[in-house]
């Protein structure tokens, strides 16, 4: 008994633009999944995460009350450490773990789920996929650390007293400060997130590859100049308002200006979106059984 | 262009064009060439045959390691494309947590870039044809195993296919939903759908089917209409059952012929049961017998011409060779 076999011609795909279909998959997307993000059990976990640094300075602020009056009397000197804790506490640690744990649970959380099918049996191209799942992922990422970022600051200014604030933040450089920092916040998430959401799509166990991004994201200090640009870290720390030694070991290099730090960013994250892009075209979902 | 296939456009149909697919060093499915028309098409193996694989490929969830697939034209690396005319019933859940039935089929028509009016009118209209109105507003979590094979038919009709893809579709359906849905499948074929249908229940899928193609082992056995597939099987000569009333006379009168190779008289004495090669020939004897007023026949049945005992000949009985 023979197969019938006809090999037939696949039709061209049409390769118009359509602008507004996308957006409206997109904004489908975006729904379900920062409805999910916010609403669903592994959101508990982030917010807890999320909100340490604002314990931490709550604590600092109001537990001891000597730290309160040094916030106060150095206020210098209170700057210096609140840019220690933003990027050592905030960054390095609240913003690159919850990145990787909203954005590499965009789509592994989705296959241990055994519920990415759901897509992947619409009508959707992959790579609008992509672009909804991360744009997801950057709003749950952006609102809880920004708040996080936001409410730091709440309680650093908080110490200071009313007066105070009004004429740093008004008068003086205050308010570019915190909104630098609101900056680079979301500059992290915008980075990390591609990152993390490269590597849920590429690495079945996804914890051991964001522990290597995490060591060479810490090390970047002592890397030589070259090496030191390949790393998110650097363009973040580059725009850190207040400026801080690295330490003794840190490699010498010359700061990049802002002007370079952000595009920087934006470009590099556009190329991690686009192989993740190109990954997804490829990737498989396998039902088990057959 | 194959007879079979004449009156059809490539965009009507189904192809699979030398597909192989391996999972790592496990095989899927080889070398599968294999042509599918509008109606009912019926997939019939054990498990790990390669049946969901094929379906597999045919959505673009898996990608072939050799060989091209083609549905309607598109290719499934196109999901853009190819699911606005393809609804794929899989054998696993997709039910992201904590939805509801309704925003289930709501949403999911959102992302395929319907507008919420549309959305909203096509999510209604599938949940009313699989039965779940009374449901619809519950957490699909909460759904029992019917329910939620109902819930998935929905889904891969809710955007009005052109092609629809059920492996395992009666799975967990109780004997009146069964009757429903193989209502609507039929309904759906009289309306020039596609149905490609995978099932462990073969005589509902005998019932059904235009045509099956039968897998094992990662090989097509065989395909075609039961009658047709059963025809060629020329390892297992087809059984007739004859009622009549002089059954060993007609015995003898049929012994006569090259074709037949068994006859055996039934117990009652009152029919008897015909092995023959060519069943079109022995039917021409047969009423050449009958003519000549020699014979009062009561009935003639065939007995081995369903999908059950193809499948025990190719299948059941050791899996058969290649075809």
């Amino acid at each position: 008994m023979s197969s019938l076999v006809e090999a037939t011609a696949a039709k061209p795909t049409t390769t118009t633009l359509q602008w507004g279909l996308w957006w409206r998959q997109i904004r489908a997307i975006l729904r379900m999944e920062v409805k999910k993000n916010f609403w669903g059990k592994r959101a508990l976990l982030i917010y807890v995460f999320a909100a340490i640094p604002v314990l931490l300075l709550l604590l600092l602020t109001f537990a001891d009350e000597d730290a309160g009056n040094d916030i106060k009397r150095n206020w210098p000197a209170a700057q210096e450490v609140f840019a220690y804790i933003f990027e050592a506490v905030i960054l390095r640690t609240i913003v690159f773990f919850g990145c990787a744990w909203i954005f590499m649970n965009l789509f592994r959380g989705e296959v241990v789920d055994r519920s990415l099918h759901y897509y992947y049996l619409s009508a959707l191209r992959r790579e609008v996929l992509v672009t909804g799942k991360y744009f997801s992922g950057l709003v749950t990422s952006v609102v809880l650390f920004s708040l996080t970022t936001i409410g730091a600051l709440f309680f650093l200014y908080y110490a200071r007293g009313y007066p105070a604030n009004v004429n740093f933040l008004f008068d003086g450089p205050g308010l570019g400060q915190c909104l630098t920092y609101l900056a680079a916040t979301i500059l992290g998430c915008i980075g990390y997130g591609a990152v993390f959401m490269f590597i849920g799509l590429f690495f079945r166990n996804p914890i051991l590859p964001a522990l290597v991004v995490y060591g060479w994201e810490w090390m970047n200090f002592l890397l030589p100049p070259v090496l030191k640009k390949i790393s998110i870290i650097h363009y973040l720390h580059t725009l850190a308002p207040v400026q801080m030694s690295e330490g003794p070991l840190a490699t010498v290099t010359t700061a990049t200006s802002p002007w370079v730090s952000v595009p920087s960013l934006l470009v590099f994250t556009a190329v991690v979106l686009i192989l993740a892009a190109v990954r997804i075209r490829k990737m498989e979902i396998r039902y088990g059984g057959e | 262009m194959n007879e079979t296939f004449a009156n059809y456009s490539p965009d009507q149909l189904i192809v699979f064009e030398d597909i192989s697919k391996f999972y790592g060093e496990i095989l899927g499915v080889n070398r599968v060439n294999l042509t599918i028309a509008p109606g009912i098409t019926s997939f019939v193996g054990p498990n790990g045959s390669g049946k969901t694989t094929l379906m597999n490929l045919m959505t673009g969830v898996i990608q072939p390691s050799r060989g091209r697939v083609s549905v309607l034209g598109i290719s499934p690396s196109e999901p853009q494309e190819l699911f606005r005319r393809v609804g794929y019933c899989g054998q696993f859940d997709s039910f992201p947590k904590g939805v509801t039935g309704y925003d289930f089929l709501y949403s999911y028509l959102l992302v395929h870039g319907l507008t919420k009016k549309e959305a909203d009118a096509k999510a209604w209209r599938a949940i009313e044809r699989v039965d779940l109105v009374e449901a619809a507003h519950r957490k699909v979590a909460g759904y029992s195993k019917g329910m939620r094979q109902r819930m998935r038919l929905a889904q891969s009709i809710a955007h009005e296919p052109s092609v629809m893809i059920l492996d395992e579709p009666l799975n967990g359906l109780d004997p009146m939903a069964r009757a429903e849905t193989t209502r609507l499948f039929r309904q759906l074929a009289k309306d020039g759908l596609h149905l490609i249908v995978s099932s462990h229940i073969l005589h509902e899928l005998d019932e059904m089917s235009d045509r099956v193609v039968l897998i094992n082992n990662g090989y097509i056995l065989a395909e075609g209409g039961i009658g047709g597939v059963r025809e060629e099987m020329e390892d297992h000569p087809m059984q007739i059952m004859i009622r009549c009333d002089r059954p060993q006379e007609f015995a003898a009168r049929v012994f006569a012929s090259d074709n037949v190779v068994e006859a055996t008289i039934h117990q009652d004495r009152q029919g008897l049961f015909v092995k023959t090669r060519n069943a079109d020939a022995f039917y021409l004897l047969l009423n050449r017998i009958v003519a000549e007023g020699s014979l009062n026949v009561e009935t003639v049945a065939p007995v081995d011409d369903n999908l059950n005992a193809v499948y025990h000949y190719l299948i059941g009985s050791g899996g058969g060779g290649q075809a």
